[in-house]
């Protein structure tokens, strides 16, 4: 099997697995949207001050969802042993856990896109900050998977990696986190965003490129 | 290999090996510790009685000679840290893998001094405990990259394999270490600039520069010690049931 055939051959596998499973494409989803309705509720209905923060509320309540949804990216795998098997084939490790990745964003990841614009709706972020927000979300998102996948590998053969996950991945998305919420900022003010979104795009091309191989490192550790 | 002199290669392989690491670092540890105290005792004279007083800051800018040093070495140690778990990683050397996990609770005593410093400092200078600007944020984060590195060891039982993955996250942590060091270039925020280490001349009076560098290198040494310190502890718990372990315990009773 070549390795292209392999790498689309462990994306469909995870895509079907997703959809047999369904609960685990809404769980994050639901949480994404509970916790930015949290927010009006705890400060109060005040539009100016929702509207200002809005940014950084949707920003912050996606960095959960994805620290959250990170727990099923390599779990069952572990726990049944095809994640042996696949460290076992004769392809590169990082190339397969950059497929397990890229179908671990489609479903988890993605999702956040769609529902993005309604919840900017709710918390009366101007419209034409809309755009941005979705780019940012387009170009952060698959960071913040990448970015986790390197602290589940090295936590997945923990029983009870939850807390540790948080206080590995939580300071490596900070950067994503400043530059994308800036950026929403910036552009619900009518401000040029063009250098955040280029510093956004920088730092998915480097994490799309050296993420894979630390995750490949740390799950090959993790298995033995 | 061949570029390496022959004594330098037979130094460090002696050095990989515990028992020679552990009865040399003894002997090691009084030199040290005298050279560490005469430094600290000539750098704290020479910056708090000797240098003169800031034209603008007064006498509280002397904080500076625990501030600065401490900041350093939390960027210091975490590349000392990295470098040593990947050695640990690429040749399975397990005093590398002690060396890295022992750096660890140093490196973030140092960035937790550097915080409190830079805060006590900072509330009459800038009129303000806190300010979100990027060093500051960017030297809380790496006290979570320290913290996330002791959690992790923590929490692995088979301390072979958590020195391989602490090695592994130190590693992927070090982006934010140029970051740190370049932050108060790129953006223009309310710490100040470098003054010392700039290419061309410091803008520090060499009254003031002396007496920080001397509290720079004796910051050095204190780390050496406290890490070799807590790297013989750890390597005694970790072969305590190694032969040479056993023979120490017995000679000396």
């Amino acid at each position: 099997m070549s390795l292209s055939r392999a790498f689309f051959a462990v994306i469909r596998r995870d895509l079907v697995l997703a959809l047999r499973r369904r609960s685990e494409i809404a769980n994050p989803l639901l949480f994404f949207i509970l916790v930015i309705t949290l927010f009006p509720l705890g400060i109060g209905a005040q539009p100016h001050l929702l509207q200002a923060i809005a940014p950084g509320i949707i920003w912050v309540s996606a960095l959960l969802a994805a620290m959250l949804s990170l727990d099923s990216l390599f779990r069952s795998d572990f726990d049944d042993g095809s994640l042996e098997q696949m460290l076992l084939s004769p392809h590169p490790t990082s190339v397969l856990v950059l497929a397990k990745i890229v179908a671990h964003w489609l479903v988890t990841g993605l999702p956040l896109l769609i529902v993005a614009p309604l919840l900017a709706v709710f918390l009366g972020l101007p419209n034409h900050s809309l755009g941005i927000l979705l780019l940012t979300l387009l170009l952060g998102t698959p960071v913040l998977s990448l970015i986790g996948a390197i602290g589940v590998a090295l936590t997945v053969g923990l029983r009870r990696g939850g807390m540790i996950l948080s206080l590995l991945v939580l300071p490596l998305y900070v950067p994503v986190l400043i530059f994308a919420g800036n950026a929403v900022q910036m552009a619900s003010g009518g401000l040029p965003v063009d250098a955040q979104i280029n510093i956004l795009i920088s730092i998915l091309l480097m994490a799309l490129v050296l993420a894979p191989l630390p995750t490949a490192a740390a799950l090959k550790m993790s298995i033995s | 290999m061949f570029l390496i002199p022959d004594p330098v290669v037979r130094f460090f392989h002696r050095m990989a090996s515990p028992p020679h690491f552990y009865a040399f670092t003894q002997r090691l540890m009084p030199w040290l510790t005298v050279i560490f105290l005469l430094l600290t005792a000539v750098g704290l004279y020479g910056g708090l009685y000797l240098a003169p007083a800031d034209y603008q800051q007064g006498d509280s800018y002397r904080i500076i000679y625990i501030h600065v040093p401490s900041a350093w070495m939390s960027l210091f140690i975490y590349v000392v840290m990295a470098v040593a778990g990947a050695i640990g990683l690429v040749w399975r050397i397990k005093l590398a893998e002690i060396v890295a996990i022992s750096s660890a609770p140093i490196g973030a005593s140092f960035t937790f001094i550097a915080l409190v410093t830079g805060s006590l400092w900072g509330k009459p200078m800038w009129g303000t405990w806190w300010v979100w600007d990027a060093r500051l944020t960017s030297e809380l984060i790496l006290l979570f990259l320290y913290l996330g590195v002791i959690g992790l060891y923590g929490a692995i039982d088979d301390k072979r394999t958590a020195s391989r993955a602490v090695a592994i996250l130190a590693l992927v942590g070090v982006v934010n270490i140029p970051i740190i060091h370049y932050s108060v270039e790129w953006w223009n925020t309310l710490h100040q600039g470098p003054t010392v280490t700039k290419m061309d001349k410091p803008s520090i009076h060499v009254s003031m520069l002396i007496p920080l560098l001397l509290m720079a290198v004796a910051f050095k040494f204190y780390y050496l010690i406290a890490m070799l310190q807590r790297a013989r502890t750890e390597l005694l718990l970790r072969e305590r049931n190694a032969q040479w372990v056993k023979n120490m315990i017995s000679e000396s009773k």
